[in-house]
């Protein structure tokens, strides 16, 4: 396909120094209804200390990406193809025995819901301990030390006490940092965060974005934040990934993709949230339809059904053709329109809605 | 007490209208059973504590508040769907706080309500249709042209295809669901929607697609709501008068311009700096961080509630409850319930935080 | 934990007081003659005045309540038959002895039976449903779960006899099941009791094995599953210590009601294979309309269901932090 080499081309520069790099990372299961192609022709790197966000609505297949990254996937109804590399080593064709290694030692992940995530019939200080035990081969005591320490680290008041609480003593603000204890004690070089803030409150949500930046300060980690939310984007990421159907559709800088957003998605989210500053007299203007079914996803551009700008490029190329990820006005986005068709609805319609 | 400052509403709403709704001291503790051989009441989690505000016809009044707060609760209490522990609810001046079910049926059918998640409150074995007419088969309404024309025209009103009335829930979106139960509220022609978290189960996407539907029902056929919600830019963009709720309690109500520009207590203050914004050029909001969690509602502490997060806190938080007041400074219909309130004024503000600007109270 | 025992305790005390009440008044309250269906065949007029007498038939029906609900607890006085020590269920004229003895020398055999048969259902019932949500979708889940469908819908009547048949009779690889008691001869007990612990397991694990299976299943999707995966936990690890530890609290109830059940005697299949248990007494009983009998086993049996509910409650408690008794 020349979509496929295309991306490639304006990828390859950048491909040797990073830390994680995804390379046309594809990810297919079988269902009942069919094969969902969950994840397609995904690249992307990110380097050491760097946070990378990955923002998409349901389905959009950013959490189905990052699972295979950490080999959590169900091998039954899964295939993934692609590579995946960390740090110089391959994780796609690692055995099973050599992600247990890696998992929670060198990457580690945190989920949407503490609660769930949490064994409720385990104490929190045990569950922080149990990899730091396994991984680095400390005793029991070791390892409730390390947990005490964590546990004070991510800033839960009385740690030596709390270490023998169960998950369901603690609260939902306290989960996610236990949660996060749990996620950091091995001290990883990567930290998958699958919408990490989503359940939580505005006030309790601006404290884990603080702790992990200042955790991600500390020690270096690299993160991939997968969310919804831009406002949250915009207080964490580095870099931004928009996802759609499965698809990259635009990823540049935080600043760039937030900004100066070069595609009708992006263009569409940033104008369907209200902002907390804008004028409350114009009204939101909401993306039309639904995301599309991923077993039978639409031909040519995914998002063509919703697309309001279909009409401004020529011909069917939106319904026939996929436009491939390129770079358009300074960052990568896929879409037909031409650079300069983006740049000026960019400047004369969507800033100016934004703004108002 | 603070009831009596709301009994002359000072109506700072843009839409002030007739009084539609009138909630005084409105109050639901949840028994705690306990105690040994024999169990018996030992507590209460006070869910809701005294809440008083007005809605007015045809306005949005905004809820806001961390899990926890009460607000899902108060919705729930003023629809009856739980009975009040005290305080009265009166709905175009008759009370209806412990009416009996035939008193409050022809009320109920103008109070309506939508709920959060768009996947359980529809019946999976019923059709679209079956739904939506089951309000007016309840109340044994008959509308001109028959019910399932009605339906038909409320399935369009709604935006979604009349002809998909023999359809089941489970062959819609999420969107489309919340749509269905936009319907199904508005089957009764209610004056009143108290509309819990409508949105925040929805894609991003979507989210502005409901929250349009509202606003244009809201506009077009003049209905009332409680929007009830935690994220303040969507509740700012659909309400004319905001109320935050803070463990049980209101701890301030005002239209939404000055509730957002110059909030005056210090909770509402901190949760509009917590919120995130997406746009990476605005550095105007300070961030304030609150420390620790909402402490539990079992036992709330004593005083101002927010006293034990609050950066302004003194001895006077904890022994004197600050009444919910027009205090100085504020425009009419502007209550807070603070000893210490913030400036309120935009540029003094990030001295405030230091300082503890120790404005007049009326207390 | 203790206040939930003794609040339990008192709570069953007051069932159980209720329960032996209702039994007792619907038994002596009917229109029929309790002291001449206790009168053994050949019954003299002397007799039946004696057993009259012995009933306190001639006093009020609430005097006799009394004397049979305080005989429980202190005993009771059956005059020329001598002194009935508590726990007295009274006296069956039948047999020509104590009730609570006929329990008594009874019981053994239930308690065998109960015991090894639970452990047969457990083990067998478990371990399918592990293997079937193991190889979940392939054929040694379906094998389990045909089994499984197979074992609930047979009945013991039949199984019981089928099962001699073949492995006493034709391939003579076990003896005739009968009751040897354990003290006296283990191994003797275990072959005699083998077939009946086998059959009667049948009916009991299909329910096992589905509960099992489902319960692993749900517990491997969640979400904590995944990130103990996610900190490097091995499969085993992950399957052992996570998803078996919360499927474990609801198999313990289900166990718990079963054991309930078979403590309190297995009439169906003590009476195919001929184990003179609780369940053939209450069968005897039934019989011989010795009402005594019939009130006894039956009081005896609801007790022992009581008592293991309590039992699964507490031990529901233990195994999950989360509920909090009290």
């Amino acid at each position: 396909m020349s979509t496929l080499t295309k991306s490639e081309a304006v990828d390859a520069p950048q491909a040797g120094n990073a830390f994680l790099s995804v390379r046309d990372l594809r990810v297919r299961f079988r269902t009942e209804d069919g094969i969902v192609n969950a994840v397609n022709n995904l690249t992307f790197d990110l380097e050491q200390g760097k946070t990378l966000g990955i923002v998409g609505e349901s389905g959009s297949g950013k959490s189905v990406s990052n699972l295979a990254v950490m080999g959590l996937h169900n091998p039954r109804n899964t295939t993934i193809e692609g590579t995946v590399t960390l740090d110089g080593q391959e994780l796609l064709t690692a055995s099973q025995r050599e992600l247990e290694k890696l998992r929670g030692n060198k990457m580690a992940m945190i989920f949407q819901d503490a609660l769930a995530a949490l064994s409720p019939y385990y104490t929190i200080g045990r569950q922080i301990a149990e990899p730091f035990m396994k991984h680095t081969g400390a005793n029991k005591k070791e390892g409730r030390e390390r947990a005490i320490e964590m546990l004070r680290r991510v800033g839960i008041p009385q740690p030596q006490t709390r270490v023998d609480d169960f998950p369901h003593q603690f609260s939902g603000g306290m989960r996610q940092r236990a949660m996060i204890a749990m996620a950091l004690v091995c001290d990883p070089q990567l930290l998958i965060a699958d919408e990490p803030t989503t359940a939580l409150d505005v006030t309790v949500q601006a404290q884990i974005v603080d702790l992990l930046k200042d955790l991600q300060q500390e020690s270096g980690t690299s993160i991939v934040f997968i969310t919804h939310d831009l406002g949250v984007i915009r207080e964490i990421a580095d870099d931004v990934l928009v996802m759609y159907a499965g698809r990259a559709v635009e990823r540049g800088t935080m600043r760039e993709v937030l900004k100066t957003s070069q595609h009708p998605y992006g263009w569409g989210l940033l104008s369907s949230i209200p902002r907390i500053n804008s004028s409350v007299d114009v009204p939101l203007e909401p993306i039309p339809g639904t995301p599309p079914s991923l077993l039978n996803p639409p031909t040519g551009c995914a998002f063509n059904p919703r697309c309001a700008y279909r009409e401004l490029v020529d011909g069917d190329k939106c319904v026939t053709e996929r436009p491939p990820l390129e770079l358009a006005n300074g960052h990568l986005s896929a879409c037909h329109l031409t650079p300069a068709q983006k740049q000026s609805i960019l400047t004369e319609q969507i800033l100016p809605r934004l703004s108002s | 007490m603070s009831a009596k400052t709301l009994t002359e509403p000072a109506d700072a709403a843009p839409t002030s209208g007739e009084t539609l709704l009138e909630v005084n001291g409105l109050t639901k503790h949840f028994p705690v059973m306990g105690g040994f051989p024999f169990k018996r009441q030992v507590g209460a989690v006070q869910a809701v504590d005294g809440v008083t505000f007005d809605v007015h016809k045809g306005e949005s009044l905004g809820l806001v508040g961390e899990s926890g707060c009460g607000k899902s609760t108060t919705g729930r209490l003023l629809t009856r769907l739980l009975e009040p522990t005290g305080g009265t609810v009166k709905y175009l001046g008759q009370d209806i706080t412990h009416a009996s079910r035939k008193e409050i049926a022809p009320i109920r059918s103008e109070i309506q309500m939508i709920f959060q998640d768009p996947y359980s409150s529809l019946n999976p074995r019923h059709t679209v249709g079956t739904i939506i007419s089951g309000p007016m088969e309840i109340n044994n309404i008959n509308p001109a042209g028959g019910r399932a024309n009605r339906v038909k025209e409320l399935l369009e009103i709604v935006g979604l295809n009349p002809e998909h009335f023999n359809r089941f829930p489970h062959e819609f979106s999420g969107g489309q669901r919340q749509r269905i139960g936009v319907a199904r509220a508005l089957a009764l022609n209610p004056k009143l929607i108290i509309a819990d978290e409508p949105v925040s189960a929805l894609d991003v996407s979507i989210q502005a697609q409901v929250v349009n539907l509202l606003q244009g029902l809201q506009r077009e056929l003049g209905i009332a709501f409680v929007f009830i919600a935690h994220d303040l830019s969507i509740v700012r963009h659909f309400s004319q008068r905001v109320a935050v709720m803070y463990l049980g309690k209101i701890v301030e109500i005002a239209d939404r311009d000055a509730l957002y520009t110059r909030p005056r207590h210090p909770y509402t203050h901190a949760l509009l700096s917590a919120a995130p914004d997406a746009d990476p050029d605005n550095n105007s909001i300070e961030r304030i961080r609150l420390t620790g969690d909402v402490p539990s509602p079992l036992n709330p502490p004593s005083g101002c509630r927010f006293r034990t997060r609050c950066w302004k806190a003194q001895e006077k938080c904890a022994t004197e409850e600050p009444p919910l007041l027009q205090i100085g400074g504020n425009d009419a219909g502007h209550l807070t319930a603070c000893h210490f309130p913030e400036d309120g004024d935009a540029a003094a503000k990030r001295a405030a935080a230091a300082v503890p600007a120790a404005r007049t109270t009326e207390d | 934990m203790l206040r939930f025992l003794i609040r339990r305790a008192l709570g069953a005390a007051v069932i159980i007081v209720l329960l032996i009440a209702l039994t007792y008044f619907a038994f002596f309250s009917l229109p029929t003659d309790p002291a001449s269906l206790s009168c053994p065949k050949g019954c003299s007029p002397q007799l039946l005045a004696q057993i009259r007498e012995n009933m306190h038939l001639n006093q009020p029906i609430v005097v006799q309540f009394w004397h049979y609900f305080s005989g429980l607890f202190v005993g009771q006085d059956f005059g020329n038959l001598g002194h009935c020590a508590a726990p007295c269920f009274g006296y069956s004229y039948n047999s020509q002895q104590f009730v609570w003895d006929r329990i008594a020398a009874n019981y053994p055999a239930t308690f065998t039976l109960a015991v090894g048969g639970a452990a047969c259902f457990l083990s067998i019932g478990v371990g399918l449903g592990m293997i079937s949500a193991w190889k979940q979708g392939s054929f040694w889940d379906k094998a389990a779960s045909s089994i499984s469908l197979v074992g609930q819908s047979t009945q013991i009547y039949f199984l019981g006899p089928l099962a001699m048949a073949l492995f006493v009779v034709n391939l003579k690889w076990l003896v005739q099941p009968n009751y040897t008691p354990f003290t006296q001869d283990p191994w003797a007990c275990f072959q005699g009791m083998i077939l009946p612990w086998l059959v009667m397991s049948v009916i009991f694990w299909s329910n096992y094995t589905r509960q099992v299976r489902s319960l692993m299943l749900e517990q491997l999707s969640e979400d904590h599953i995944r990130a103990a995966r996610a900190k490097g936990m091995s499969n085993s690890y992950v399957w052992w210590r996570y998803a078996l530890r919360g499927a474990m609290a609801p198999i313990v109830t289900i166990f718990g009601i079963d054991l309930g059940a078979v403590f309190s005697g297995a009439i169906i299949t003590e009476y195919t294979f001929g184990v003179h248990g609780l369940g053939y007494l209450a069968v005897q009983a039934v019989h011989q309309e010795d009402l005594y009998l019939e009130l006894g086993v039956l009081i005896f049996s609801s007790v022992s269901i009581l008592l293991f509910n309590i039992i699964v409650d507490a031990a529901y408690a233990l195994l999950d932090p989360r509920v909090r008794l009290g």
